[in-house]
């Protein structure tokens, strides 16, 4: 037994095999680091996942969840229905504007009946209540014209900093430097906390309210989005399905091997690694100026998604056709269906789950993209829900994805709670969307 | 009619046209299936075909070729010195269309008759105002020439839309009775309508090398047109990024170029090595069980949406970094810094450069392991100076690929890196990219017309024909040095 050692010359070994010697313990050690090395990188991306998730749950989750002020308020017939005849058309006429002044009393006279000593004046007290509470009464009053005269109860919403003192967001010291609280009324509302008559509940509004101005992040929600990014995957589900099952078929199946054939494979295997800003551009310059084509539409940012995805799905599609095996074609062809009907009739049903599973992890890449959508007009504000399709496919409409983007925009801390919050409702529908693609492929899934 | 009209129309009598195809052919064969040359839904389909096909690609050429004839016809009839009141030509158009548009809405609303719309001028009337009350807000008063040109123009789409509409209706009544005569016992439906389908599903196929050249074309176009504006040299070498509305903007490319560089460097350094590591754990060390549940972890990364790395660059990793990095050693006090981006994105793009790497690392054969452990070799001299050397071309490929990717990433570095054009060696800096600047650049109301807006058409075809020269390298690398093992 011998080792060469470095010099080359071989040397007789004259310690034991069971001791190991220096360069052995030195090869193991690196061996041993470079182990380290590869968990170590493992680690380091699980880690950044949930660092990644924890960030975005830990700000978000909290914006399920509103706080609510709740008092009685008298309805003054006088001010609310001038004419007296509860006609909700008539009073339609009495805009918001007029409704603020009586939430503000009625909150004023809450307080004070309470028995709950403060020195704000009254319009500090009225601004602990979210601008858009008005626009809420009006809303309640006008859908139960019934109610003008009477005395309700109703929750109302908090203005943003109250929320945030309840949330953790808004604290003494915050308080002290920002104009639009002071530490007094948030004395206060922890009082009207203690005494019920501010609580914080789960508010549906976020997933169904349309978006709101600058100055109320209370108010703000995902309805617009929602809506906006259901009708572009319609679109998109419309326009890349047919067209990229058809390419397949074609490619997989009947593309002579020639100078066009090859064209177009490399055309597609281009377009898949094309940033997603390039297609923005592309709309724009295609979909908004030449073909003239409203900005904001969900039809705009679906024909751009759609050319995105095309190239996720017929790849999927190629590689479900590429998995049936040939003697299903040829025992289709042998008793005389000619080649296009064996392709219909027997290739496509059976590489069908395939092509959905792909058409789905298209559509869950579609649902995320934001940067194509900045360019051809998502971020402006809607606040208009769409119509229904097909009209409300050419009806402004902002996307989930930019909702998130134009709410990190805005100066009020409290967006970015909403921001983290839509997130989650994003990543929801994804998780949503790639189950049922896991599941599909589970249920369908076809070995031969 | 509206378009949608004709549209249903022609589809009607495609249905039609397939129950009565159908009907005729197995009565030419006195109701005996058997004779018939094809199944009988395929003289049907047939006659639905030539109904619908032809008169829908009519229509769709129609409607791109007729607005440019029209605009080209109305163009002519605007002065020069109008042109040059408003700038560009193509203000003024846009005027004569919102014109001309609002004109149409008038009309449905009752504001105006359709005689009125085709004889008012503006010595008359106020058009702006009578528009204004249909809620068409126009940004300047209408001067005669724009009103008589919208009025023309309104005139020669209308002709158009109604000959079009006639053309269509024709076209399709046509293939209907052409192909409806034709139908008979011996007529080899089957045959036509296959070769119908594969021309469709050819022309889908398409539809990618028409993506590919509608990208060029337009960002060739309005980049001509910025090189017009704008000259070439100090687009290319410019040092400074200045955009200014009110114009003299400096629009340098050097800068924005230097911000996606240094950015994409740094995610490259925490994506390969964490992602190579990992992908070499995983081939090599890793039990199956941990295998089966560390690899659907790290491509959970690869599924999430760009919008939510770029919101954990602005709340999370930004703060951080300012709080415990750059303030402490006084490099900065910006949370959007080259770090904060280049590290989000280096974490967004580990699970590419591992995934590629995985499977080329797995496409290394056994043998090869096998052959070097005879040797003596321990598992990591194996990887380092067997398995790497055998999958390197692949693992470059990847390596530009991730690349090209960061280059094209806008949502992390539109959040997290800034906005300020700059060139600094300092990481903790707040700089800026090619496509935070394409989207800066055409967000809200902009005026095409403008350098300031142009411009990012040309810095968009930059990002094009750098992107698809790293995928052609990536490409041709992995082709030319890939290990052949049989």
């Amino acid at each position: 037994m011998s080792v060469t050692t470095e010099g080359g010359a071989p040397e007789p070994r004259r310690t034991s095999l069971l001791e190991l010697d220096a360069r052995t313990r030195r090869r193991n050690r690196s061996e041993a680091r470079f182990r380290a090395y590869g968990l170590a990188a493992v680690t380091v991306a699980v880690m950044a996942l949930v660092l990644l998730l924890v960030s975005i749950l830990s700000n978000g989750l909290s914006s399920f969840r509103q706080t609510f002020v709740s008092f009685p308020i008298t309805l003054d017939a006088d001010v609310l229905d001038p004419s007296g005849n509860r006609n909700p058309e008539e009073m339609q006429s009495v805009l918001t504007f007029s409704y603020g002044p009586l939430v503000q009393q009625a909150f004023v006279d809450h307080v004070a009946a309470l028995g709950i000593e403060t020195d704000l004046p009254a319009s500090a007290l009225g601004d602990m209540i979210s601008d858009q509470a008005p626009a809420q009464l009006r809303a309640a009053v006008l859908s139960n014209p019934a109610m003008v005269g009477e005395t309700i109860d109703l929750q109302l919403l908090a203005n943003g900093r109250v929320d945030g003192v309840f949330k953790g967001r808004v604290t003494m010291e915050s308080a002290e430097r920002d104009a639009l609280i002071s530490p007094e009324q948030l004395i206060l509302a922890e009082q009207l906390r203690a005494e019920g008559s501010i609580i914080t509940r789960f508010n549906w509004d976020f997933i169904t309210a349309p978006d709101a101005s600058g100055q109320r992040p209370e108010a703000a929600g995902l309805g617009v989005a929602i809506m906006g990014s259901f009708y572009m995957m319609l679109v998109v589900l419309a326009f890349a399905l047919p067209i990229g099952v058809a390419a397949s078929i074609y490619l997989e199946e009947f593309a002579p091997k020639n100078r066009l054939t090859d064209l177009i494979e490399v055309n597609i295997s281009n377009l898949a690694a094309v940033p997603s800003i390039v297609f923005g551009i592309l709309g724009l310059a295609i979909f908004i100026n030449f073909a003239g084509l409203p900005q904001s539409a969900p039809i705009v940012g679906g024909l751009v998604l759609t050319l995105m995805t095309l190239p996720t799905i017929i790849i999927a599609t190629r590689a479900s056709l590429r998995a049936v095996p040939p003697s299903i074609r040829e025992a289709a062809l042998g008793i005389g269906a000619s080649k296009m009907q064996s392709v219909f009739h027997h290739v496509l049903p059976l590489a069908a789950p395939g092509i959905l599973t792909g058409t789905i992890i298209g559509l869950a890449q579609a649902l995320g993209e934001t940067a194509p959508l900045l360019l051809i007009g998502m971020v402006a504000f809607v606040r208009e829900y769409p119509a229904a399709p097909l009209d409300g496919l050419f009806d402004p409409a902002s996307a989930l994805p930019v909702q998130v983007y134009s709410w990190t925009q805005r100066s009020d801390p409290a967006f970015v709670e909403r921001a983290s919050g839509a997130i989650i409702v994003l990543l929801v529908f994804l998780i949503f969307m790639n189950a049922m693609a896991v599941l599909l492929r589970r249920r369908f899934e076809r070995r031969w | 009619m509206p378009l949608l009209w004709t549209v249903s129309i022609i589809l009607a009598l495609g249905v039609v046209g397939y129950v009565m195809g159908r009907k005729r052919a197995v009565a030419t064969a006195g109701g005996n299936a058997r004779i018939l040359h094809s199944l009988p839904g395929y003289y049907g389909t047939n006659v639905a075909i030539i109904t619908i096909v032809p008169a829908l690609l009519v229509m769709a050429v129609w409607l791109i070729i007729q607005p440019i004839l029209v605009e080209t016809r109305v163009t002519e009839m605007i002065p020069a010195s109008a042109i040059e009141e408003a700038g560009s030509r193509g203000l003024v158009m846009s005027d004569v269309r919102r014109v001309a548009g609002g004109l149409d809405t008038a009309i449905e609303q009752g504001a105006l008759t359709e005689d009125e719309a085709r004889s008012i001028r503006t010595e008359f009337t106020n058009v702006r105002d009578t528009l204004a009350g249909v809620g068409v807000a126009l940004g300047s008063d209408v001067t005669p020439e724009v009103l008589s040109a919208a009025q023309r123009y309104r005139e020669l789409s209308r002709s158009g839309n109604l000959f079009m509409t006639i053309t269509l209706l024709t076209l399709a009544a046509l293939g209907f009775l052409y192909s409806y005569a034709r139908t008979n016992r011996d007529f080899r439906a089957r045959n036509w309508v296959e070769a119908s389908v594969l021309v469709i599903l050819m022309l889908a196929s398409t539809i990618a090398i028409l993506t590919t050249v509608g990208i060029v074309l337009s960002m060739l176009w309005d980049s001509w047109n910025f090189f017009q504006l704008y000259p070439w040299q100090q687009f290319f070498f410019g040092l400074e990024w200045r955009p200014s509305f009110e114009g003299g903007s400096e629009l340098g490319l050097i800068p924005l170029l230097w911000g996606t560089m240094y950015i994409s460097l740094i995610a490259l350094l925490v994506a390969v090595p964490v992602g190579l590591f990992a992908a070499v754990y995983m081939a090599e060390y890793a039990s199956k069980r941990v295998r089966s549940f560390a690899k659907p972890l790290i491509e959970i990364l690869a599924g999430i949406p760009t919008i939510v790395y770029g919101l954990f660059a602005l709340i999370t990793v930004g703060p951080m970094l300012r709080d415990y990095f750059a303030e402490p050693l006084g490099l900065g006090s910006s949370s959007s810094s080259v770090m904060t981006a280049g590290i989000v994105m280096g974490i967004m793009l580990i699970p590419f450069v591992s995934s590629l790497s995985d499977d080329i690392i797995n496409a290394v054969p056994q043998s090869l392991r096998d052959g070097s452990y005879g040797l003596g070799a321990t598992q990591s001299e194996t990887v380092k100076q067997v398995i790497l050397p055998a999958a390197l071309p692949g693992i470059v490929g990847a390596i530009l690929l991730a690349a090209s990717r960061a280059i094209g990433e806008t949502m992390i570095v539109v959040l997290g890196a800034g906005a300020a054009g700059r060139i600094d060696l300092n990481p903790f800096e707040a700089m800026t990219t090619v496509t935070v600047k394409i989207v800066g650049q055409l967000t809200g109301d902009t005026n095409f017309s403008s350098p300031e807006a142009l411009v990012a058409f040309a810095l968009g075809l930059t990002l094009f024909v750098i992107t698809l020269g790293l995928n052609v390298l990536a490409l041709y690398i992995v082709r030319k040095y890939r290990e052949q093992y049989e």
